[in-house]
């Protein structure tokens, strides 16, 4: 699964997009696992109510299911306009 | 309906005049540009950073739902993203309607939800260094009126 970073999660972690291996059933599950990995996911993820996530393009709750999907991202509050 | 996610910028006047163009059926046509603000820390410029896959999409529907809740003749967002500078235009908005309370209020809805619901982000770039635009709580109560709206008979 591709998992894609914007704003100052990207930066945080330190890369714009990266392939994960995974068996996550839900995005909550996805932030647990990725958190267990490092402290840079640990930094960024820290605060999930100054997140938000788009599962394929679409946006979501963190307790969205996973099955089938192909691209999840995890960015800061929109700011256009 | 246009929606465009572009660097390059763009002429307001020759925007507006092609949105305006063979449109015999509207009486009104509502126009909205945002301009890059400086602020008091001396912005020397701003990177507005997007969702490529998802942006154009997510504008579409905002459109569209636009377009759903008032009479709409046509709908053009613009919104550019890369490196802007204090005074450059950033993004446009403009509705074309049969009546300009419908052209006024879809134009008012879709700047609310771009602000909020299409994945931008700004960062500032100032003497102090950069930081990130924080969202405010404000532009999610400007959301929740159109929700209001939405409910009342």
């Amino acid at each position: 699964m591709d998992v894609v970073y914007f704003a100052w999660v990207r930066e945080r972690i330190g890369l714009p997009r990266e392939t994960v291996e995974t068996e996550a059933a839900t995005v909550a599950d996805l932030v647990q696992e990725l958190i267990a990995r490092e402290e840079r996911y640990a930094a960024a993820f820290a605060d999930l109510s100054a997140l938000r996530c788009a599962v394929d393009q679409e946006l979501t709750d963190f307790d969205a299911r996973l099955s089938g999907a192909k691209e999840v991202a995890f960015f800061p509050p929109m700011t256009g306009g | 309906m246009q929606v465009r996610v572009q660097e390059e910028a763009f002429l307001p006047g020759a925007e507006v005049d092609a949105f305006i163009d063979g449109k015999r059926d509207m009486g009104a046509v509502v126009t909205f540009h945002g301009i890059v603000r400086d602020t008091d820390a001396g912005l020397r410029h701003m990177e507005i950073e997007h969702y490529p896959a998802m942006t154009t999409p997510a504008i579409e529907r905002i459109a569209a739902e636009a377009r759903d809740r008032w009479s709409l003749g046509d709908v053009l967002v613009i919104h550019r993203f890369g490196r802007l500078a204090p005074g450059d235009i950033i993004m446009m908005v403009a509705t074309a309607a049969p009546h300009r309370a419908d052209a006024f209020a879809a134009a008012d809805f879709l700047m609310d939800y771009l602000k909020s619901r299409a994945p931008f982000w700004k960062k500032e770039v100032t003497s102090d260094g950069a930081e990130w635009v924080a969202a405010k709580d404000e532009d999610e109560d400007a959301l929740s009126r159109w929700d209001d709206m939405r409910r009342a008979p």
